[in-house]
């Protein structure tokens, strides 16, 4: 026989004692009497499975019998017995979504020595990886940004990581995609992805899109997953993505790079700013210059992505202080982070409060680009020649003189051979070296620098200016193939 | 039991918690008689799952809280926490680790700003909590929230 002392909470199920006797030789005997004598206990004290509540205390005159031998505690008579509470609660986290942490999928033995550095760390422990192995992310494109952060994610254990991208690997893609390496050249990304990331956690599932995103497929693609990661490198896919987000309600964990700066921030949580607040219109095209043609540092998405595979973790864990309403700066020159505070728009045509964008839209047309028309072949003659067509010409004699509007540095990696350099930027004022009536050629690395170099000695008044068609690297494909291609 | 009373004073002291801790959670204990609160004790959030979406009071803390109650002449009768940034409502969790008869005050913190508060108690078969009402009565003495408050922190 022993005392047993019913905190205030069960008092109403011992008939208000705050003491009641029971027998038995152990723990577990005398609370099976207690509960015989006062049924109503039962339901507060054990679980379903006949446990006692993770949250229920047994102490034998002040020792905590989870450090005796449990249930099986021996009590003597005269031994007081308490019931104390701890009391536990909390908000649910983002990857809860109502659900009971009880359906979280368990860990593996092999799950558990796999992903050891994060269980014995409260803030993530067993609950948090399991929500990891519960939680599905969607990565937009396996390059630059989409390396670091699937690579990371897949060994940290998230169990669904999906990716979209349609490219093939490139030789100049090896410079920073570390997803792929040189034996993949000419593999489509998703299979040299797939591979690298299983080979990494094989415990994880890996689901390839191989398609090229767009108005019709995203909210489809995305309605499955619980984070979207933005790893684009143009401004259609980038407001499609945030659309898409908008609408479905997931946030985007956002990233984006240009030569040595780097930007992140999460966006389209439910009370978060989205993309749209920060940038409302696009820029006009080609006032951004891609990394295509502008360059980016190898190691730049390598920290950028990381930032994104961060805030995607914490977003599923439900810890720290998310990237929300921030805006983070990387100069990888300078070695700098700023942050900027961004603040949801009220009237963002997409998030606020009276949206005038319910659907997703033409955002090629958005951005300003559409959809190159089939050219009439006497305007392309007219401002126009092909690499083949320049060649003949050259070999024929003609006096033309092919003007290089790329930068320095670009001439040190190919050049053709008797071109005259001034760079895009140099020409409004450098243009009086050059002879209005003679014929010029302008060129630079894909057409685009030299069409605006040869728009402008138009309107100054040149007469005979063309522009060479996919610029010098379709000289070096069809003319010239010893040159190397960047 | 489905009322809870409580004074200015505690309502003030229970806001300040949770805005003191954010954008971790704050717990503590409701002190009081009769479904009317009359004083709080501020408890640490013991939690290892990460403060800002749990909060853990401890055996020990909750021996602590009787204790205190009696000598301010009360009951234990529930306890308080905050949900930062997330709304006033109890969450599986929240029903999971619930004690029968106790008022669960939540107070939401919303970018470090107190906003609703709301008092569930657990239903007798625990499958959900019932929405109490809550009241606000007279403060008879204006600092005594706070001054338990105060105390409990530095203990």
């Amino acid at each position: 026989m022993a005392k047993i002392l019913i905190p205030t909470p069960l008092r109403p199920y011992t008939d208000k004692l705050d003491a009641v006797d029971a027998s038995g030789a152990t723990v577990g005997e005398l609370l099976a009497d207690l509960t015989r004598k006062h049924s109503g206990l039962k339901a507060h004290l054990f679980n379903e499975q006949g446990k006692l509540r993770s949250f229920v205390n047994i102490y034998v005159n002040d020792e905590d019998i989870r450090y005796l031998q449990k249930e099986q505690t021996p009590v003597a008579t005269g031994d007081t017995v308490s019931i104390i509470p701890s009391v536990a609660g909390g908000a649910p986290t983002v990857a809860e979504k109502g659900s009971d942490i009880g359906t979280l999928p368990a860990l593996t033995n092999d799950e558990v020595k796999r992903y050891s550095r994060h269980l014995i760390m409260p803030e993530v422990g067993v609950d948090g990886q399991r929500r990891l192995k519960a939680a599905k992310v969607l990565c937009i494109g396996a390059g630059g940004l989409g390396s670091p952060v699937a690579m990371y994610l897949a060994a940290a254990g998230v169990g669904t990581i999906g990716l979209v991208d349609f490219d093939v690997v490139d030789f100049s893609n090896l410079q920073r995609q570390i997803l792929h390496a040189t034996p993949d050249v000419g593999l489509p990304k998703l299979t040299s992805a797939k591979n690298k990331l299983q080979a990494l956690n094989p415990e994880i599932e890996i689901r390839t899109h191989e398609v090229a995103l767009s108005s019709q497929n995203a909210l489809d693609l995305f309605r499955p997953y619980d984070v979207i990661v933005d790893g684009t490198d143009n401004f259609p896919t980038r407001y499609l993505v945030n659309d898409a987000c908008v609408l479905l309600g997931k946030p985007n964990a956002y990233g984006s790079i240009f030569r040595f700066e780097g930007q992140a921030s999460v966006f389209a949580t439910k009370d978060g700013p989205c993309y749209r607040c920060l940038y409302p219109e696009p820029p006009p095209p080609g006032l951004v210059p891609s990394c295509a043609e502008g360059g980016v540092l190898g190691v730049l998405p390598g920290l950028i992505g990381i930032v994104q595979a961060t805030e995607t973790m914490k977003l599923i864990m439900g810890i720290g202080e998310p990237l929300i309403g921030r805006f983070l700066i990387y100069d990888a020159l300078r070695m700098r982070f700023r942050e900027l505070k961004l603040r949801k728009d009220p009237d963002c045509p997409v998030c606020g409060t009276h949206p005038t964008v319910t659907k997703l839209i033409d955002y090629e047309q958005f951005c300003g680009i559409t959809p190159a028309a089939p050219e009439p072949s006497h305007v392309n003659n007219a401002t126009e020649l092909t690499s083949v067509e320049l060649k003949q010409r050259l070999d024929r004699g003609d006096k033309l003189t092919i003007v290089d509007v790329r930068e320095p540095n670009e001439l040190q990696i190919n050049r053709i051979a008797g071109s005259v350099h001034i760079p895009l930027g140099d020409i409004p004022k450098r243009y009086n070296e050059l002879d209005p009536d003679a014929e010029y050629v302008m060129q630079c690395k894909s057409g685009v620098r030299s069409a605006k170099a040869a728009d402008f000695l138009r309107s100054v008044g040149f007469k005979r200016v063309l522009n060479l068609k996919g610029g010098i690297l379709d000289w070096i494909d069809k003319v010239d193939p010893t040159q190397p291609k960047y | 039991m489905i009322d809870l009373t409580i004074t200015g004073g505690v309502d003030a002291a229970i806001r300040a918690h949770g805005e003191e801790t954010y954008p971790h959670e704050c717990c503590g204990a409701l002190v009081g008689r009769n479904g009317s609160v009359t004083a709080i004790v501020a408890l640490p959030n013991t939690t290892e799952e990460g403060p800002r979406r749990r909060f853990l009071v401890r055996p020990v803390d909750y021996r602590a809280a009787e204790r205190r109650a009696s000598e301010l002449g009360g009951d234990l009768i529930g306890f308080y926490h905050s949900h930062p940034d997330h709304p006033a409502r109890p969450s599986q969790y929240d029903l999971d680790h619930a004690w029968p008869t106790f008022a669960y005050v939540i107070v939401a913190v919303a970018s470090a700003r107190a906003g609703d508060m709301t008092v569930w108690f657990l239903k007798d078969d625990r499958s959900s909590f019932e929405e109490g009402t809550l009241h606000h009565g007279e403060n008879s003495h204006p600092d005594t929230a706070a001054a338990v408050h105060g105390q409990a922190r530095r203990g």
